[in-house]
């Protein structure tokens, strides 16, 4: 993974130095909270309902051992012994005092961490597929492009102030795990009909209030053309996005209100104007900046393994609850011999995406002893191990047992995103975790889950749609309806490749009413379905909407939605 | 028609620990819900907000929020769940927030409800 070199330490450690004098002019009354508040946000610190909150990048979702035991310090430290991992694949400490956080900022620097361009008006962290790197499925490596944005997007002068945050995933597997088409840019990694390496690239794409699906603007990019297309497309928003009315200022709208077509002139003119410039565009990286970066992501020393391993297959046999966890939370690796392993931080009860300090040092060492020093985090709020050994898989599992982690249950009905809500957000409507933790508990019979297959769910308490609700199978969004709490179910959102916003399917539920709902599709959907092949997103395709709308409100239900 | 009054008091955050405070009647900021000063008319509610301002280096972002009185002169509850979230803490997590401190149930979580 990538290694801060000399300039990369010093940029943190002076903007560390420079946020510590802030933080002690606010203290001393120097600077007002008018002054200080976008300071502070352009270092990743909130205000929330309870205490500040600190927002730690973690690029692209990549981890080392070392930075996941700094992370678990200050968890213990400063914070309240656990963190909250993000659907922007991000880490957020929920109870830092304001005059530890530079405190903080220092730790993380230590370990070439920080939480720069976690908030404002800014392009942030930029997201990738969590299996980089080592996704059978993969066409080539995101990563190396991801750090490329990373240091051309962080303290870009042109772009510091933009209408509105902007967002940046990629994903390098046809099989998008990136959500690619929910950003304000998204990069598919492809190659032409000549074999060439490039990028499809996606543009108007995002949730919130208004989702959308992103729109193709380029259909192939040449990989040494994308900052100077990037930085066209940015300077083009920058200059027309609106900055009048902040629920219209995404990108999204500026693309839905000016036309793809015109949205499109307007960037290959300024890609072309940088193009034809003497020497070339400015911001294209040369040849050696791009295979230093790449240095950094080469593969880590595989060994040469059969595909299959007797003592994997010997525990398999004898272990239902082992092979159980094989059988959902693992995915299959290019090398032969070794299995990606996703770590559910959805253990049944429990808030999505938190993990205690003691679980977070046990994961960095399962990836020190037996991962290659490499742990992901997903947009799921769930961690990865992506290089493990089959051989090695039985002890991962036995510690994670023994930790708490080892429940097996991605990509089913209790592996839920779960923005925090009303519990800790200040902009929450409503709460979310209490919600998923009911679900989950309600659904927690393993066989019964397993049974009803494949099933995204993710709540968002507000219309910000932290919790993703509008791609997931089924979306519920918590709402306030004269004081009280009401969730919204939508149906039918898609996050990969086939990307679909769901429909609403009518009249919200009291909290107390969603787990009912909830089971009123599952049941409709287990009545309806071909067979276990077909999901519930395929049944509610091939059926369309209206049979799970009857069973969600039948028996005058609906009467009792609010 | 106008909304009936609801009595009010201040809350904010307080600037070095973040910690949820209330507007006490000597005017100085307390962690006690029940000890903050309650303004029974818009008046008073504005004469609080007004003292809360000239104490913009303790606390960020006073604001006034509805209380509940059950009975003349008994200490103020909140009217909405996201004010009783505040006072007492994450209700997913009781080991958190001031609920962490309190003796009474904290599964009650929302004794405000209805009033």
């Amino acid at each position: 993974m990538y290694r801060y070199d000399e300039f990369d330490a010093d940029f943190v450690r002076d903007r560390v130095a420079r946020f510590r004098s802030q933080v002690d002019r606010r203290i001393s009354g120097a600077l007002t909270e008018d002054e200080f508040k976008p300071l502070r946000l352009q270092n990743g610190v909130y205000l929330q309902l309870h205490a500040y909150m600190l927002r730690v990048a973690v690029p692209y979702g990549t981890l080392n051992s070392a930075q996941m035991r700094q992370l678990a310090m200050i968890a213990e430290r400063w914070d309240k012994g656990y963190g909250h991992f993000t659907t922007r694949q991000n880490i957020q400490f929920n109870w830092p005092t304001l005059k530890d956080i530079p405190d903080i900022l220092d730790a993380l620097a230590d370990v070439g961490m920080h939480c720069i361009q976690t908030s404002g008006n800014c392009i942030r962290n930029i997201t990738a597929d969590h299996f980089a790197g080592a996704a059978d499925d993969e066409i080539d490596d995101p990563r190396p492009t991801a750090e490329l944005l990373r240091q051309w997007s962080t303290d870009h002068p042109e772009f510091a102030y933009l209408p509105r945050k902007f967002k940046i995933a990629i994903t390098g597997s046809p099989n998008d795990r990136a959500v690619t088409k929910a950003h304000d840019i998204g990069l598919r990694m492809v190659r032409n009909d000549a074999g060439e390496p490039g990028y499809e690239v996606i543009v108007g794409g995002g949730l919130g209030r208004t989702p959308m699906v992103g729109k193709v603007i380029r259909d192939f990019l040449p990989k040494g053309h994308l900052l100077p297309y990037v930085e066209a497309i940015l300077r083009v928003y920058n200059l027309l996005g609106r900055r009048d009315n902040k629920y219209k200022a995404r990108i999204k709208i500026l693309v839905h209100e000016a036309g793809l077509e015109d949205i499109r002139a307007q960037v290959e003119a300024d890609f072309a104007h940088q193009m034809a410039a003497e020497g070339g565009p400015m911001v294209a990286p040369d040849a050696d900046e791009v295979a230093r970066i790449a240095g950094y992501f080469t593969p880590p020393a595989w060994d040469d393994l059969p595909e299959e391993d007797a003592g994997y297959m010997a525990a398999r046999a004898a272990d239902p609850v082992f092979r159980a966890w094989t059988d959902v939370n693992l995915a299959a690796h290019r090398r032969p011999g070794y299995a990606i392993a996703t770590i559910s931080l959805k253990p049944i009860g429990a808030a999505p995406g938190d993990a205690s300090a003691e679980q977070m040092r046990v994961i960095a060492d399962l990836a020190e002893t037996y991962g290659h020093d490499e742990i992901r985090v997903s947009h799921e709020q769930n961690v990865v191990l992506p290089h493990v050994r089959k051989r090695d898989l039985p002890a991962v599992h036995r510690r994670l047992r023994e930790a708490g982690l080892a429940t097996a249950n991605v990509g089913l009905i209790s592996d839920i995103i779960a923005c925090p809500g009303m519990d800790y957000c200040a902009l929450a409507t409503a709460r979310s975790i209490p919600i998923a933790q009911d679900i989950a508990q309600h659904f927690s019979d393993p066989d019964y889950a397993r049974t009803i297959g494949e099933m995204k769910i993710k709540i968002s308490g507000c219309i910000n749609a932290c919790g993703h609700h509008h791609v997931a199978h089924i979306g519920i969004l918590g709402l306030d309806r004269a004081g009280r709490e009401n969730y919204q179910i939508t149906l039918g959102g898609d996050h990969t490749e086939t990307l679909a916003i769901g429909e609403r399917a009518g009249p919200g539920f009291d909290a107390d009413q969603v787990v009912p709902a909830i089971e009123r599709l599952v049941d409709a959907y287990l009545a309806l379905r071909d067979g276990p092949e077909e999901t519930f997103l395929m049944a509610l395709r091939r059926l369309g909407i209206a049979p799970f709308k009857v069973a969600l409100y039948k028996d005058g239900e609906h009467d009792r939605a609010a | 028609m106008a909304k009936p009054f609801r009595p009010k008091i201040v809350s904010a955050n307080d600037l070095l620990s973040g910690d949820v405070v209330y507007l006490d009647r000597a005017g100085t900021w307390t962690r006690r819900l029940d000890a903050a000063a309650v303004a029974e008319t818009p008046g008073a509610a504005e004469d609080l907000l007004a003292v809360a301002a000239t104490q913009p280096d303790q606390v960020v972002g006073p604001y006034l929020a509805d209380v509940a009185r059950p009975h003349a002169g008994s200490p103020p509850l909140p009217t909405h769940l996201r004010e009783r979230i505040r006072d007492r803490g994450p209700s997913t997590r009781p080991d958190l927030g001031r609920q962490a401190d309190l003796a009474d149930d904290p599964g009650s979580l929302f004794a405000g409800d209805g009033i």
